[in-house]
């Protein structure tokens, strides 16, 4: 009991800490790659601490479900964050949801966010939240389709079961059915965390902006939560495709020289990561929203090969 | 002791049909007595359910009427009483709710007939629940459809809800014919109409024949139930009704047809071909996506409500088609997980349902419209009902940690355990479905981010949301009574599912809740060898924790360094209710994504003097293609229409025509009488 409480700190203060410097390093590396010199690579953190000092701007037109939704969307974020395995094979709070529950959790967060972008009684919010809402019903298959895909492999929605079926077998994500669920889930993490060519997160355009439109009216605090959310809700689903597929470096248990063994190959493959979603960004231009629905379709195409794949190979 | 409480429900509500109906022509008199009798009769109904759910051996009450064939039996058997006590508890919070609801109908309208109407409805439905015999079942399965055509119709004066009763009653009976004709040939079989004579009959039976049946007993209570293709009557009937009898309508009359599936499927027979489970559940995924799809569609409030029953009724019969299929397969334990999944459901979709329609219809009594373009920042004139509504919203859309969520992930559970039972491409069925069922859970969090948000948030966007007053306090206790029931059926999870023990022992032989709650109650498991583990209560502890100990104090210091200020207008002078994004323009990017389902029609028409970059006029108008009433039943309609005129010839209205119609039809049955 007591294990799993520091499990649960030790993975919470990595989610906090970890997620701005996640969202630091993609931009930086992307300045770089597009030869600028960027805002540095701990701008996120400045950015939060800066904003958790100053003061407030509530709109008028805002009601409850305003004030509301940062604390949801945070505290949601973090939950389905303590669910995922990220050094440990074992996920602190795997008791309490696997791969189903994080999705729905993050889901619970969007929901509140879709409110609080039509609460202010402007048009940018009502238009984040409507292009938000579709973008995510669209994702959704196709990520189900991955989910189940590495779900029976493992025969569990527990994301322990699923990255403890994986440890051990280090080049199993080479199998076509693990690849094919693999693309599919990467192309439904740059719909779910609003990146190139879905949504622009450095945008302020209002016809290119989903996210950012949604909480255009916060500030302060708020403004900070709601970032800080974001940034965890990225981690947590990069964590989640690479823990899924490439394993490698998780350890048996939190406790001991392995954590921080566990916490390097996190760091290691996170940054692996970055560099491909950077590369991503960096060689494509936002989409039409329109043409959005055609990225999903060939997500829910690579999930129903993922899915074939499993028996046929 | 159970049949004792369950006949004092039914004479509670029966008396107070009849009393309510006395009464006429005092209206307050009407109402309450109306009113109290549904509830006293919905308490006892409730006691004796619940208590019938959890004792394994059924109750048989014998009512001392009826001959040999047709008997009055009532037997209460743990599905019985399931669908019971949904019943009761959806019925005492409207019931309680219909209190205030009705008041505004005081003097206007006559309270006596409607007071009838609706005990009755809540006395026909307990009994289609319990009838055992078929003579029985169909007498109150008709009195039911009877009663509801005429809540349904209660302001006749509208043509909307003439049209819609009507419409109606015309389905419900041709699903009872489709019923008849199935029930007649199994007590063909057995030599009885006793239910008991039909317990795993069906199956005897040639297989062309079973499965004709079998497909009788679908359509039949599909009909009922709003499945696609049989679902035009629903976003009709349920809209045009008062709002406390959309509730019962949406939340516990269209689950007669579940409950008669779940009789036929599982009781009447015993492991069925597979490919029964996978029409079920082919038909349940075809149900739920384009329930959901039309629902997204609409900015009529309680239509867009309706619409999504069909879409849960879809995500029930997902579980049963599943439940079917592994009963196939040969697998009990996995076919008791997906039965779970299904009931489970049904009361959910009743408790949260009935919420949103009470919720909507509080609103519409105020603000005296359905459409939801008309309302806007009711969350701050209604606060207790915005909350209730919400409530409801996050359960509906399967968010965590309510009890949408618990039902949707015990289905999920169960078609991800279906992959592996079989080697045959029929197992590509289960993640198919459950990614369908992933995108319509999601596409119904976009419609229900709409339902509330455009409704209560924001400014409002008419004269009539301005001046909307809160709902009554009866009506505010029952709301809150749903959202409490919403709460608990999420958190209470792995305490409730024990009650379908009873059940899945009756119908499959297999009892689950043991292997369900894991980790002392704490976490629900699907009870397959691996499964994952959920813990709602979990969850909406941690959240709590958080919120009480992190954003209260938190959120304190920073509102008193916070200032007003107006939402941005993009420099326009102020911020109106025109500004604001509208249902329609919400669901824009779906209606262009799904352009080919929708097919939408819009006209603009803009007038101007001067330039056309400043139009004096717009008219906009724009609508989307109903499929299936033009492709399929207009064809229907008019091919009726055609014979019809031409029967009309016989129809000479001559009376010794009549007599000898009359004497050619008794001739023929006395012949074939001699014959057979």
């Amino acid at each position: 009991m007591t294990e799993r409480f520091i499990e649960c700190g030790a993975q919470l203060f990595l989610l906090l800490a970890l997620a701005p410097l996640v969202t630091g390093a993609i931009r930086t590396l992307k300045a770089r790659l597009q030869t600028r010199r960027g805002p540095g690579i701990i701008q996120p953190y400045k950015d939060i601490f800066k904003l958790f000092r100053k003061g407030m701007v509530i709109p008028e037109t805002a009601s409850w479900i305003f004030a509301a939704t940062p604390w949801v969307v945070f505290f949601s974020t973090i939950l389905a964050g303590l669910m995922i395995p990220m050094v440990a094979a074992d996920a602190p709070l795997g008791l309490f949801g696997g791969a189903l529950a994080v999705i729905y959790l993050l889901g619970l967060g969007r929901f509140f966010l879709a409110l609080s972008g039509l609460d202010t009684g402007g048009s940018f919010g009502g238009l984040g939240s409507s292009r938000e809402m579709t973008i995510s019903a669209l994702a959704e298959p196709a990520m189900m389709l991955a989910i189940f895909t590495v779900a029976i492999g493992a025969g569990s929605t527990g994301l322990t079961e699923i990255a403890g079926a994986a440890i051990g077998q280090t080049w199993r994500f080479l199998a076509p059915a693990q690849m094919f669920a693999f693309a599919a889930l990467a192309l439904v993490l740059i719909a779910e965390t609003g990146r190139i060519p879905v949504d622009n997160p450095a945008t302020h355009l209002e016809l290119t902006m989903i996210h950012e439109a949604m909480i255009l009216e916060y500030s302060g605090p708020y403004l900070a939560l709601v970032e800080w959310a974001a940034s965890i809700k990225q981690l947590v689903l990069m964590t989640l495709l690479i823990n899924c597929f490439w394993p490698v470096g998780l350890q048996p248990t939190w406790f001991g020289f392995g954590a921080l063994i566990g916490i390097g190959w996190l760091l290691a493959k996170l940054l692996l990561l970055s560099c491909a979603i950077v590369l991503l960004e960096t060689v494509n231009a936002k989409m039409r929203l329109f043409r959005v629905p055609e990225l999903l379709a060939v997500a829910f195409t690579l999930g129903s090969l993922a899915l074939v794949s499993t028996f046929l190979f | 002791m159970i049949s004792e409480l369950f006949l004092s429900g039914i004479i509670a509500w029966f008396a107070g049909a009849m009393a309510s109906l006395a009464l006429w022509r005092k209206p307050v008199a009407a109402r309450r007595v109306a009113c109290t009798a549904a509830l006293a009769g919905s308490l006892f109904d409730l006691s004796a359910s619940a208590f019938a759910v959890f004792s394994g051996s059924p109750t048989v009450i014998r009512l001392p009427f009826g001959n040999p064939v047709f008997t009055w039996t009532i037997g209460i058997d743990p599905l019985s009483a399931y669908f019971n006590v949904t019943l009761a508890v959806l019925a005492a919070a409207v019931s309680l709710y219909s209190f205030g609801y009705l008041r505004e109908m005081e003097g206007r309208r006559n309270l006596g007939s409607f007071g009838f109407f609706f005990n009755l409805l809540l006395t026909s439905l307990a009994l289609v629940f319990t009838a055992s015999n078929v003579f029985f079942f169909l007498v109150a399965w008709e009195a039911m459809a009877l009663s509801a055509f005429c809540l349904v119709s209660f302001e006749h004066e509208k043509e909307e809800a003439r049209n819609a009763g009507v419409l109606f009653l015309v389905m419900s009976h041709a699903g009872t014919g489709l019923l008849l004709i199935a029930f007649l040939v199994l007590a063909s079989v057995s030599g009885s109409l006793d239910f008991a004579s039909f317990h795993l009959l069906a199956s005897t039976m040639p297989p062309l024949r079973q499965g004709a049946v079998f497909l009788l007993f679908l359509f039949g209570f599909g009909v009922k139930a709003g499945l696609v293709p049989f679902h035009i009557w629903l976003p009709e009937a349920h809209p045009v009704a008062p709002s406390n009898v959309s509730a019962l309508m949406s939340g516990i009359v269209i689950k007669t047809g579940i409950y008669g599936m779940a009789r036929v499927f599982f009781d009447f027979y015993g492991p069925p071909p597979l490919w029964m489970g996978t029409v079920v559940l082919a038909l349940g995924v075809v149900s739920a996506l384009l329930g959901v799809l039309y629902a997204l569609m609409e900015h009529d409030l309680k239509r867009l409500l309706a619409w999504h029953s069909i879409e849960n009724i879809g995500i029930i019969l997902m579980g049963f088609g599943a439940a079917l299929m592994f009963r196939a397969l040969g697998q009990p334990n996995l076919a008791a997980l997906a039965l779970i999944a299904a009931l489970y459901h049904t009361f959910n979709h009743a408790v949260f349902k009935g919420l949103l329609f009470l919720g909507a219809g509080s609103v519409v009594q105020t603000t005296h419209t359905r459409n939801m373009e008309k309302m806007g920042g009711l969350i701050r004139l209604m606060p207790v009902t915005a909350i209730c509504f919400l409530v409801g919203a996050v359960a509906i859309s399967g968010l965590p940690p309510l009890n949408g969520f618990v039902s949707e992930w015990l289905t999920y559970q169960a078609l991800l355990a279906g992959f592996g039972t079989t080697q045959s491409l029929t197992r590509l069925m289960f993640p198919i479905a459950g990614s369908l069922l992933a995108l319509t859970a999601a596409l119904a969090a976009a419609c229900f981010v709409k339902a509330f948000a455009i409704p209560f948030l924001a400014l409002p966007r008419s004269e009539q949301a301005e001046r909307a007053k809160e709902a009554r306090p009866t009506m505010r206790a029952g709301m809150a009574a749903l959202a409490v029931g919403c709460v608990a059926l999420g958190l209470g999870a792995t305490w409730l599912v024990r009650a379908f023990d009873p059940i899945t022992q009756q119908t499959l032989g297999v009892s689950a809740s043991s292997s369900m709650a894991t980790a002392r109650g704490l976490t629900l498991s699907p009870g397959t060898a691996h499964g994952g583990t959920v813990s709602t209560v979990g969850m909406a502890s941690l959240l709590l924790l958080a919120g009480a100990s992190i954003a209260l104090p938190l959120a304190w210091r920073w509102q008193r360094r916070s200032v007003k200020g107006p939402a941005w207008d993009c420099g326009l002078p102020g911020l109106t209710a025109d500004n604001e994004y509208t249902a329609t323009a919400f669901s824009k990017p779906l209606r262009m994504i799904f352009s080919a389902l929708y097919r939408p029609r819009r006209e603009i028409q803009a007038e101007y003097e001067v330039s056309p970059y400043y139009p004096s006029a717009i008219r906009f108008e724009s609508e989307i293609e109903p499929t299936f009433e033009k492709h399929l039943y207009k064809p229907l309609r008019q091919r009726i229409m055609a014979a019809a005129e031409r029967m009309r010839a016989i129809q000479a209205g001559s009376i010794n025509a009549y007599l000898a119609y009359i004497f050619i039809t008794l001739l023929l049955l006395l012949l074939f009488g001699v014959r057979g």
